[in-house]
């Protein structure tokens, strides 16, 4: 079918006519790295202070609430049955939190410029990169947001003595999977705003979902048909899985919240391509 | 699919003596906005090494032509093969043959010069033990090298129009897209590209051209399609649409705006066609001086008169008319 091109070209070299006979899909040519590379790049120069104040916000609230409103609260009942402090009880939410705003932040507000007026992905697009490789580099780059700020807010946990059993390690990894299911939607739906207004909404969704996603006390103090609406959620998966792990107690609960997770990557992923390839390729 | 398979596979060696090998196939090629039809049914072929040229007003249908070859806009219907695959099939495999040169420098203000280079060819899979010294060459040829420190927003809109022109060919394409490469920039800076490019089409690179600058168009183009509400309107060198189209030579008077309107019947007979303008009026005929002798002989006097040869511009308004088109 690409009889033409197996003849060397005026003017190129082996290496380019390697890379031009690579296997290509229609909508992927298995190069995220490149994606991911430029990401890094362009990080070197990017404000510093906006990636640590994502990090800060939850660990205000670690301290401003745990140990604040901690000191009336007293001690709390754990996902195991067990009492613990009212810190190490909300330092798991907001755990899901930070990785959550890690996500939603490179995902949507980063994505919203580089589509909109850096015009990044325009450029992107013109080179033998399909849709899928532009949208899962964007996506891996918000996980590795992610993956710092679960890393820095486990270890602010640790420092304040809320981690009390080896498997709370596994929260970092619980983490990113949190931060892969926001982003991959992140982006599917930063795709669809036109104006800094649309953007707010995502703040208007986020906060109460924040708020009230059983994150300060249990989903218990909600009548039945509220708790069904913040389970449908998927920060509250999130939280009750990051608390699982934090006192290391599984149970059937587990394999519901992470399986939420891998759906909603998948039809993030799947709805992320779709829309590049509607906005880019129509 | 079957339309490419039936190309000889020979195409792309030497041996395919006398055909020449087309590098890109447009057949009926139609693109609709709903039920605006920005390119109604094109067909053109491109051999490999040529110049080709996309001439029309604004809303012609050029660019959206440009983004169908580049596989970033897919047809509603027709043909259209790129080094014998089709772009909405094999998007990424037919870019990796191309390099473009937007309408609007779309760099990565993010990065530095020479990293905007760098990162450019990751997009296409190149190794960086290529990319470096590659990055360098092109820095030197679009004279940017005392620059690839620098911020791209430092930049003048000739060094962007440059860098640009740079990045497209850090995969050594075989067809490069350009979308009005020349717009904006300054007489240097456009001799300095038009040098560029056509350094490019010596190494045997296809260019593809859209431009409103028909200088350009006859520096650059060896052949040319004017394109109008999305249709071709006339198709060949520039020299064989002049000749066609126009006359050898054309005469310009200005007799004042008040006068040239009444003149025209006073003028009737003289060179081939005559054309009236507010401010002017043209004769186009074979002999401009003859033309302007008889003028003379019938008793006129025109404040000021001009005689030129014709250019591509009066074949380009004569065919896409002089109104505003928006």
């Amino acid at each position: 079918m690409s009889a033409i091109t197996t003849g060397r070209g005026p003017g190129s070299s082996s290496v380019t006519e390697a890379a031009r006979n690579r296997h290509f899909g229609s909508l992927y040519s298995r190069n995220v790295r490149a994606v991911v590379a430029r990401g890094l790049m362009a990080t070197k120069s990017s404000n510093w202070m906006v990636m640590l104040s994502g990090f800060f916000e939850p660990v205000l609230y670690l301290i401003s609430m745990g140990v604040g409103l901690g000191a009336i609260v007293g001690s709390v009942q754990g996902p195991g049955g067990g009492e613990i402090s009212y810190a190490a009880y909300i330092a798991p939410a907001l755990l899901a939190v930070s990785a959550m705003n890690g996500a939603v932040y490179d995902s949507t507000w980063n994505v919203f410029f580089k589509m909109n007026f850096a015009k990044l992905y325009q450029g992107m697009l013109y080179t033998s990169l399909g849709p899928l490789d532009v949208a899962m580099g964007e996506i891996f780059l918000a996980l590795l947001r992610g993956l710092m700020y679960a890393t820095g807010f486990t270890a602010v946990m640790g420092l304040m003595g809320l981690i009390t059993t080896p498997w709370a390690i596994l929260m970092i990894p619980a983490a990113v999977l949190i931060a892969f299911g926001f982003a991959s939607f992140g982006m599917g739906i930063t795709s669809y705003m036109k104006t800094f207004q649309q953007m707010d909404w995502i703040n208007f969704v986020m906060l109460p979902m924040f708020l009230f996603s059983a994150t300060f006390y249990p989903l218990s103090v909600y009548p039945q048909y509220i708790q069904w609406l913040i389970q449908a959620m998927p920060l509250w998966h999130g939280v009750e899985l990051l608390r699982q792990i934090s006192v290391g107690v599984f149970t059937p609960a587990t394999a519901v919240h992470i399986g939420y997770y891998l759906v909603m990557i998948a039809l993030g992923v799947l709805l992320t391509t779709g829309r590049l390839r509607k906005l880019f390729l129509k | 699919m079957a339309a490419h398979q039936s190309r000889p596979s020979s195409a792309g060696s030497p041996s395919a003596a006398g055909a020449p090998q087309y590098v890109i196939t447009a057949e009926n090629l139609t693109k609709r906005y709903g039920d605006v039809a920005a390119v109604d049914g094109i067909s053109f072929s491109v051999p490999a090494g040529e110049a080709f040229g996309l001439l029309g007003p604004n809303g012609a249908g050029k660019s959206t032509t440009m983004k169908m070859i580049g596989g970033v806009s897919e047809r509603t219907s027709g043909n259209l093969s790129i080094m014998g695959l089709d772009p909405d099939q094999n998007g990424p495999e037919v870019r990796a043959h191309l390099g473009v040169v937007p309408q609007q420098d779309n760099l990565d203000e993010e990065l530095k010069v020479r990293d905007n280079l760098l990162v450019y060819g990751r997009y296409f899979g190149l190794p960086m033990s290529y990319l470096k010294p590659k990055a360098d060459e092109l820095l030197e040829f679009a004279q940017l090298t005392d620059k690839a420190k620098s911020k791209v927003d430092a930049l003048s809109g000739g060094m962007k129009r440059r860098l640009t022109i740079a990045r497209s060919l850090i995969n050594e394409p075989r067809i490069l897209l350009l979308d009005e490469p020349t717009t904006g920039l300054d007489p240097q800076a456009r001799h300095i590209l038009w040098d560029r490019l056509f350094r490019l089409k010596e190494q045997g690179v296809t260019l593809i051209l859209t431009t409103h600058y028909m200088d350009e168009a006859e520096q650059l183009c060896d052949r040319l399609i004017v394109v109008d509400k999305g249709r071709i309107m006339a198709e060949g060198s520039p020299a064989s649409l002049i000749r066609e189209y126009s006359t050898r030579e054309v005469l310009e008077l200005r007799f004042g705006s008040e006068r040239n309107a009444t003149v025209g019947a006073e003028l009737e007979g003289i060179g081939d066609r005559l054309e009236t303008l507010p401010d002017r009026v043209l004769i186009y005929a074979h002999d401009g001086e003859a033309a302007l002798e008889e003028v003379s002989a019938r008793g006129l006097r025109p404040v000021t008169s001009l005689v030129r040869r014709s250019s591509l511009e009066d074949v380009f308004l004569r065919l896409t008319g002089r109104s505003l088109v928006d």
